[in-house]
């Protein structure tokens, strides 16, 4: 029972701010300005080697 | 040296399952010592033909073999899948389908962990191997890792599959919904599930595009998670080694409490986050134009996950859990509502500005469809688990119309488009043989969730009323049998809802061969393509 109390301490709070801490960078990450061209840029990578994988001397 | 490996394990393999026989303690795992030595030494002979032939190993090429055998996989098991159902849906309408011959075989009780595993485990869990092997390879520019590791991953997991679909139908399962596979098949598909996580993520590791494209973001949450969720689901203690019982590690409920941390992730991760995969990738492909947002892919993607696996308790109101418990898992259902129609709006809003495919393009509508379903059934789950609502429609046909409306509108729907997609491209033919019986495969599959849903609706809520219905004095109204007679006209027309689905199954299979064996080859491209 002691066990659990503790995890549940822990849980209940530093568990819950790391959660919510990495969940918020990932939105900021998103929205980073710098990082829409990679966006962009990925967003149309479903339009590249279609039929073969790309040669290692990454011609494209 | 390794393939010497290989067939010492093999042919140890084959022993142990021979003495396994031997010693069985029940009928049903001495049929799957026999099969698993049948198979053992089946590959054993396979492999010692071709041990030290020498083998071209191409690397400027995709391996496409196996998301091949993967489709043909996917669209078999779904006709099974689909059969299985109307089946099942026939007899609760018509209880003297429960044929006196094959009691203990044929009864409800033992075909319907055969339907949902087949719909979900083999027709799905086939298609997002298939799918994902042909995303992450496309995205990442890389020809798949480990060389025939994806076809040890793909005979694996359909070994799982048949051993888990004739063990129920034998009577093995440990009876935990979505988890009935005893613990032998369990160990077996976690070796089986580590290699498909290892295939892919080695694939992305190797990857030559700088970014993992968002589709390969789902795909492996759903791998990863499921590993997870697996593990701590099946955690049991064989009766003997010799048996197919296992006894549960847990009790009581916290069992029930496992239990549906699995089984409600199993819907949001082998689901939800695989078939957004798919959304990601080939409603984007069809449409011949990016996501509409990457943006809100990434939120979507990482919301959904933060979210998701906190909504199991929502199955275990008004039980033994304790309240905090089950409303923690309402508030989180309810919240979760949002990442899904950021998905949905996501999802449609690819389309702008090429809105006219609709008209033209009956895949493309197949998708749309799909994702319409995603947005209705994301909606109506949050709804439903809330306690007030639950309270209504909890072990009511509610419950069935919900989960259907998902896995036959989202689930069944997108992965057709994606077969559809996919058959000619893999096959290297111009184009699909007959969009029109598209078309018909379609508007059967559609008619038949409406006709579906709209019956479970009507009868969910008529039960759920009549269940909690009492007279002046207190008393309940109604008997049991009075709720089941009364369903009658409903559970009919579900049945015929199903039938259509299932003869748009069979369509689409009839399409998709004539396509593979009569379609006219595509023109030979440049073999040089210049670079951009």
């Amino acid at each position: 029972m002691e066990k659990f109390e503790s995890m549940q301490a822990f849980a209940l709070s530093w568990a819950l701010v790391f959660l919510f801490t990495v969940f918020v960078a990932a939105v900021i990450w998103a929205f980073w300005p710098s990082n829409k061209r990679g966006q962009d840029e990925a967003a149309r990578s479903i339009f590249r080697n279609e039929d073969r994988p790309a040669s290692d001397a990454r011609g494209s | 040296m390794w393939e010497y490996l290989k067939l010492i394990a093999l042919g140890v393999i084959a022993l142990c399952a021979a003495i396994a026989a031997n010693f069985a303690r029940d009928f049903g795992y001495e049929v799957h010592a026999l099969l698993i030595m049948v198979v053992a030494a089946g590959v054993f002979v396979w492999q010692i033909r071709r041990t030290d032939e020498p083998k071209p190993i191409p690397t400027n090429e995709y391996m496409d073999d196996v998301i091949r055998a993967g489709v043909i996989a996917t669209m078999f098991w779904g006709i099974v899948g689909f059969l299985a159902g109307v089946f099942i849906a026939s007899q609760l309408a018509f209880p003297s389908l429960n044929f006196t011959w094959a009691d203990g075989y044929m009864n409800f009780g033992r075909l319907r962990p055969v339907h949902t595993s087949a719909v979900i485990f083999a027709f799905g869990g086939n298609a997002l191997i298939a799918t994902s092997f042909y995303v992450v390879q496309r995205t990442s520019a890389a020809r798949l890792w480990g060389g025939n590791t994806a076809w040890f991953v793909f005979w694996g997991y359909n070994l799982f599959i048949v051993l888990a679909a004739s063990g129920y139908v034998m009577g093995i399962t440990q009876a935990k919904e979505y988890a009935e596979p005893e613990w032998y098949m369990d160990l077996w598909l976690t070796i089986v599930w580590l290699a498909y996580l290892a295939v892919f993520l080695g694939t992305i590791i190797k990857r030559k595009e700088p970014h993992i494209y968002v589709a390969n973001w789902f795909y492996l949450s759903f791998i990863v998670t499921i590993a997870m969720l697996h593990v701590f689901n099946n955690l049991s203690l064989p009766v003997s080694i010799f048996g197919s019982k296992s006894v549960q590690v847990f009790s009581g409920v916290q069992d029930a409490m496992v239990q549906w941390w699995y089984g409600h992730n199993a819907v949001g991760f082998f689901l939800t986050a695989g078939f957004l995969g798919m959304m990601y990738y080939f409603v984007p492909k069809q449409a011949e134009r990016p996501v509409y947002s990457y943006k809100l892919s990434i939120i979507h993607f990482w919301a959904l996950i933060f979210l998701y696996i906190w909504a199991g308790p929502h199955h275990l109101h008004y039980t033994a859990l304790p309240d905090w418990a089950s409303t923690l898992g309402m508030v989180f259902s309810i919240m979760l509502w949002m990442p899904s129609w950021g998905g949905m709006i996501n999802g449609l809003m690819t389309l702008s500005g090429a809105w006219d495919k609709l008209r033209t393009d009956p895949i493309m509508r197949m998708m749309v469809v799909s994702i319409g379903f995603y947005g209705m059934s994301t909606f109506e789950g949050p709804m439903m688990s809330i306690k007030t609502v639950n309270a209504l429609s909890h072990y009511t046909d509610w419950t069935i119309g919900h989960v259907h409306s998902g896995a036959l509108g989202w689930n069944g729907m997108i992965t057709f488009g994606a077969l559809y997609f996919l058959t000619p491209r893999l096959w290297n033919k111009e184009r699909l043989y007959s969009l029109r019986l598209v078309s018909w495969h379609f508007w059967l599959a559609t008619i038949g969730i409406v006709l579906y849903a709209a019956s479970m609706w009507v009868s969910g809520i008529m039960e759920g009323l009549m269940w909690r219905e009492v007279d002046a004095q207190g008393y309940l109204v109604n008997s049991f049998a009075d709720t089941v007679a009364a369903r009658f006209p409903m559970l009919v027309t579900r049945a015929v809802g199903g039938g259509m689905y299932l003869t748009g199954g069979f369509i689409m299979a009839y399409n998709l061969w004539k396509t593979v064996t009569s379609s006219p080859e595509k023109a030979a491209s440049p073999a040089a393509v210049p670079a951009e």
